[in-house]
Formats: structure tokens, C-alpha cells, sequence
């Protein structure tokens, strides 16, 4: 068992691994190099060899490649173009911010489907399964940028009980710790929900397919058969081992939260890794794309093998 | 089993619907590109009913009312009444506009309709190229040696933990942006999972009796794969499809709203929900109606998926009269 999370955690450090080198090699063997692509066109051929050879330009590729990885190994992941800073200073302060959506967007992403899923696998097939089974696939099916406009039209325009986007007003900093505190949470209301929102389908869909596979089983008709409530039997006898695979599941949909939260933090301004990358993206800032998209894929195959570990511990089957 | 599951149904109706719409539309609606007045006629509402005034140097106006004063003609554009060159003007014609303007005065319906056929084919032509690349590593990863196998399946494994939109933008930031360029990054980036679910089969039909008979026969390893193991892929394969056509459309529509999918000036349901987006206090249901269109055709593709896998199963969950 432990052999296995070790050969998990060996092939998830090479998929880092060629993500890295894959973005580098994209970057190095597009035509026009670095000088050409942050500097102005007017440029004359004099400073832009300076610019060369200040980048390491004018050296060959496997020397390049070998440097850049001893760097970025090492922590060292350059200067970003855009924001004029060292990349690790943007993405250190992007990272707690995506954080804390991707958690909350996570949370009510789990709330949401748990209830949904719970309230169809009660009574298969009746009206509310019916109704709930067609809104979860609707939730399933829905775009994060439809759930923002109808959101943002609905509690930020028509009735402006939420911000429309940014973490905090400009005057929050002369707040206490609680009114900062309360200012983030108000602004955290409707990114966090559009990620809820546009989740809550797949788990809630998830979730009663296993919920009924478990309903199917022997030991629940023996619960059943004792007098216990069906209620009772549905929490807490099949809930328990339908949850069980959820824990990898969610470890692969990590991913799609994600990018989810992406267009999610590019809607609502949300100064997140997402919208430093796209910022980056846009911008065509080299050493900023390379460190997102490595950074991203860690944190994704990182939380994955994570989840990998935490089934193993919590499904006795696989110990031993 | 007679009939056909109800959701399979309302699936395959909504998507003959869908596609009757975009094949057909561009019959009876405008020209989805062409910029009428942006001030008489941008960011009008659904059903809203225009006067489009043509002049002789093929420019020309729109407004909600016209009346002729003794100052001349009027034109109510916007929310002031302007003076109309009245020796130059050709015809005024009334003009409808079904789901209202965007900020040029373009027509929202027929823009939904070409978008729906751009994004639809990339979604399309993207799930083809995924389903071939899975088809042929997953056959071989099933079928072929071990080793090759582990090595594949240690890929793919760790393929399908990608970020794929961060990936994806990383990729279109350094590639030029073309229809082409969409496709192929999509299904480039896409096949992982048809490549498990073909190597799963492939080593379930790896077991049967008549595989060892047609393999006992001498026949060559291709023919193995797709006269006699990809007959028995085809159902779950056809499930697994039709849920991903949805993902790949829900994908590209993330892409194209981020403005790195379609390029301009060919509409895409994303970029139009990106270029609603930046008037969205003005008119909420600019990107509501490409999200619409976005959401009914996942929602279809699922449904089918949900009816065929239901099929597939050859059961009804629990004998429900559903």
C-alpha cells in the first residue's frame, strides 16, 4: 500500500516534472525569443543583444533548460515582466487568495450537492427526486460565466446586497481585523457561490448514484429489517460508504475547480492566481506563465495524491 | 425493452432542435456581423422593433420613432430626437430585433445561431480527434504489452490531474489563434479519458473465450483491435462520448469567454457571453443568452449520455414506470 502512494507520489512529481519542461520548451521554441516578445518592435539590434544575452538568450537550448530548472528547483523562478517584481512575490501573494475561494467555492460546492444528492436518493424517482435531478443537471451543465451574469444582475444590480467584485474597497484598510474580516466575506459571497453553484451538480449526481448502490445493498435491508428508520438507515449506514469514494472523486475534480475558480476570479476581479495568469497570459509574460501553470499542476497533482492518501487511511479495505 | 428511455428522447429532440435552428437560422435572420447605427440601435432589448434609415452613401440610422416637423424630419435615436437629411435618404424600414443588440447594434440572434455553429463543430471536430488518439493509445495500452501499458496508464493517470484551462491558456498564449488551433489543442488535451475507458474494455475482452480463439487464429494485432475487441468498445465508448462532447463544448466556451478560444470576428458563444460581459449593467441578457445556449446543449448531451448508458444497462433502476 505504502508502495503504491510512493510510486503515486513519483509519477506525480514527473508530471510536474514535463508540465515544467513542456512549458519551456513551448516558450523556447516558438519563433521570436523573449527580447522580441517583451520589448518594443523599435528597439535597436544593439540593446536588444544586450537584452539577449541579459536573459541568457544567446546561449544554447540544453544549457538554458538545465540552468532554468536548477533555478526554478531552487525557488528561483525569474522576474515577472509584467508586474516588474520577482515571480515568487506575485504568486505568494495570488496563492492564499485562490485558496481561500477554491475553499469556500469547495465548501458550498459539498453543502449544496450533499443536500441535493441526499434529498434525491430518499425517495428515487417521486417528484423531488425529479425536480432536484433535473436542477442538479442543470447546475452540471451551466457555464460559471452564465451563473456570474445571472448572480451579479441579480445581488449586485437589481439588489445590492453583495460588491460585484475586487477582495475589498480601497478604504477597507483603515478597518479593525473584523471589519476587514467582515468586508472579505461580503466580497466573497458571490465568487464563492458561482464555484458552489456550477459544482454542486456533478457531486450531487455523484452522490445519489452511489447513495442508490448502497440502498441496494444487504446490510441496508438488515437495518431496515431491525426498525431502524429509513432516515436513520440513509445517514447513517449508507451515507458513510457512499462518502468513501467521494474522497477520490473529489480529488479528481480538483482540477476542474480549478480552472473553475479561473474565470470565476477573471469575472469578479478576484486578485487570485487565476487572474495573475491570465493577466500573464494576456501579457504574454513568459517567466509568470512558466511558475503558474508549474505551480498550478503541483498544487492539483499535490492535492490529488493527498486525497489518494486520505482514501487509503479511511477505507480499512485498503490497509494492510 | 420497447421504448426508448424518456430522457434519451428529450435529449435527442432538444439536440435535432438545436442543430434545426443553427443550420437553418441564418435563412431567415441578418447578417450576424453587420454593425447597424450603435447609438440608435445598440444594446436594444429582446423583441425590440427599429426604424433603420438608409441615406445615399450607403450609411445609415436607426431610431425608435420618426416624425416629420416643420423643422424637417426627426429621428428619435437613443433618447434625443436628431434632424434627418431628409433630400438623401433612400427607405426607412422597420426591422426587428428577436433576442435585442449588442453594443453595435449587431443582431444577438443571429450572432447565437453562427456562434452555435462554431462552437458546436469545434466541439465536435475536438471530441473526434480525442476519441481517435484515446481509441488507438487505449487499444494499445489494453491489448499490447505490459510494460507499455504501466508506461501509458502512468501518463494518462497523470494527464487527467492537469488544470486543463490553465494549461490550455498557457498553450494559446505562444500559438497563433485559429479555428484549427482551438480544435487540436482541445483534443490534443482530451483524449486521456477515452483512453482509459477503451483499455478497460480492451482488458475485459482480453479474457473472453473468443478472443483467445481469434487470437489462436493467428490474426494480426490491428485486426484484433478493431474487427473484433472495438465492436465491444463501441457502447461505453458512445456513452462516455456524448458526456464529453458536452465537457469539450462547456471547455471551449471557458476558452473562448477568456478570449483565447475562436479568435474575432467569427462569434463563439463564449466571446459573445466576454462581450456582454463588459455591459452587464446595461443589459443583463447579453451574456445570459450565449450561457443559455451553452447550458441547453451540455444539458442535451448529458441527457442523451444518461439515456444511453440507462440503454446500455438494459434496466430501469428499481422498476420505476418512469
Amino acid at each position: 500500500m505504502t508502495a503504491r502512494l510512493i510510486r503515486r507520489l513519483a509519477a506525480s512529481i514527473f508530471v510536474v516534472w514535463l508540465v515544467a519542461s513542456g512549458t519551456f520548451f513551448l516558450v523556447a521554441l516558438t519563433p521570436g525569443d523573449l527580447a522580441s516578445k517583451m520589448g518594443d518592435p523599435r528597439i535597436s539590434p544593439a540593446a536588444r543583444q544586450r537584452l539577449r544575452e541579459h536573459f541568457g538568450l544567446d546561449r544554447p537550448i540544453w544549457q538554458r533548460y538545465s540552468s532554468w530548472l536548477a533555478h526554478a528547483v531552487s525557488g528561483d523562478l525569474g522576474d515577472s515582466f509584467l508586474f516588474r517584481r520577482p515571480v515568487r512575490e506575485v504568486l505568494a501573494q495570488a496563492l492564499p487568495n485562490t485558496a481561500l475561494l477554491a475553499c469556500w467555492g469547495l465548501f458550498l460546492e459539498l453543502a449544496l450537492g450533499l443536500a441535493l444528492g441526499l434529498v434525491q436518493a430518499y425517495k428515487p424517482h417521486s417528484f423531488w427526486d425529479r425536480l432536484l435531478s433535473g436542477l442538479s443537471l442543470a447546475a452540471y451543465a451551466m457555464p460559471a460565466f452564465l451563473v456570474a451574469a445571472v448572480l451579479l444582475w441579480l445581488l449586485a444590480y437589481t439588489f445590492p446586497v453583495f460588491p460585484p467584485s475586487h477582495m475589498a474597497e480601497p478604504q477597507a484598510l483603515g478597518l479593525s481585523f473584523w471589519g476587514r474580516l467582515a468586508e472579505t466575506a461580503r466580497h466573497l459571497a458571490l465568487p464563492a457561490l458561482t464555484v458552489g453553484l456550477t459544482g454542486c451538480g456533478a457531486v450531487a449526481r455523484y452522490l445519489r448514484g452511489s447513495l442508490l448502490d448502497e440502498k441496494r445493498q444487504a446490510y441496508m435491508l438488515a437495518a431496515l429489517a431491525r426498525g431502524c428508520s429509513k432516515r436513520r438507515a440513509l445517514l447513517l449506514h449508507a451515507l458513510p460508504n457512499a462518502l468513501l469514494p467521494m474522497i477520490t472523486v473529489l480529488g479528481l475534480s480538483l482540477p476542474f475547480l480549478v480552472s473553475g475558480s479561473l474565470v470565476v476570479e477573471v469575472i469578479f476581479s478576484w486578485p487570485g492566481m487565476g487572474q495573475v495568469f491570465y493577466a500573464a497570459v494576456t501579457a504574454r509574460d513568459v517567466p509568470l506563465i512558466q511558475a503558474g501553470t508549474v505551480l498550478v499542476t503541483a498544487a492539483v497533482v499535490a492535492g490529488n495524491w493527498l486525497a489518494d492518501v486520505a482514501y487509503s487511511w479511511a477505507d480499512p479495505r485498503m490497509r494492510g | 425493452m420497447s421504448k426508448a428511455p424518456r430522457r434519451l428522447r428529450f435529449g435527442l429532440t432538444v439536440v435535432a432542435l438545436e442543430l434545426a435552428v443553427v443550420v437553418l437560422g441564418p435563412l431567415w435572420l441578418p447578417d450576424p456581423n453587420a454593425i447597424v447605427d450603435p447609438r440608435g440601435a445598440g444594446l436594444l432589448p429582446p423583441l425590440s422593433r427599429v426604424l433603420v434609415v438608409s441615406l445615399q452613401d450607403d450609411t445609415s440610422l436607426a431610431g425608435s420613432e420618426i416624425a416629420r416637423t416643420p423643422d424637417g424630419l426627426l429621428l428619435r435615436r437613443g433618447s434625443s430626437w436628431e434632424k434627418v437629411p431628409e433630400n438623401l435618404v433612400v427607405s426607412v424600414k422597420p426591422r426587428w430585433y428577436l433576442l435585442g443588440s449588442d453594443a453595435l447594434g449587431r443582431d444577438v440572434a443571429a450572432r447565437l445561431v453562427k456562434a452555435g455553429q462554431i462552437s458546436l463543430s469545434v466541439g465536435v471536430l475536438s471530441l473526434a480527434l480525442a476519441v481517435t488518439l484515446g481509441t488507438l493509445v487505449g487499444m494499445a495500452a489494453g491489448l499490447g504489452p505490459r510494460f507499455l501499458d504501466r508506461v501509458l496508464m502512468a501518463f494518462v493517470d497523470a494527464a487527467l490531474a492537469l488544470p486543463l484551462l490553465f494549461v490550455l491558456l498557457a498553450a494559446s498564449a505562444f500559438l497563433r489563434p485559429s479555428l484549427g488551433t482551438v480544435v487540436l489543442m482541445l483534443g490534443f488535451f482530451s483524449w486521456m479519458g477515452v483512453a482509459r475507458l477503451v483499455r478497460g474494455q480492451a482488458l475485459l475482452c482480453r479474457e473472453q473465450p473468443w478472443f483467445l480463439a481469434a487470437k489462436g487464429l493467428g490474426l494480426k494485432p490491428l485486426r484484433l483491435a478493431f474487427v473484433h475487441v472495438f465492436p465491444h468498445v463501441l457502447t461505453p465508448l458512445t456513452t462516455d462520448a456524448t458526456l464529453r462532447l458536452g465537457d469539450l463544448i462547456l471547455l471551449e466556451a471557458a476558452l473562448s469567454f477568456l478570449g483565447f478560444g475562436v479568435p474575432p470576428p467569427i462569434p463563439s458563444w463564449g466571446s459573445m457571453a466576454a462581450e456582454g460581459f463588459e455591459v452587464w449593467r446595461l443589459a443583463f441578457w447579453l451574456p445570459v443568452f450565449p450561457g443559455f445556449a451553452v447550458a441547453l446543449s451540455v444539458l442535451a448531451f448529458a441527457t442523451i449520455a444518461d439515456g444511453l448508458g440507462e440503454l446500455a444497462r438494459g434496466e430501469r433502476l428499481e422498476g420505476s414506470p418512469a
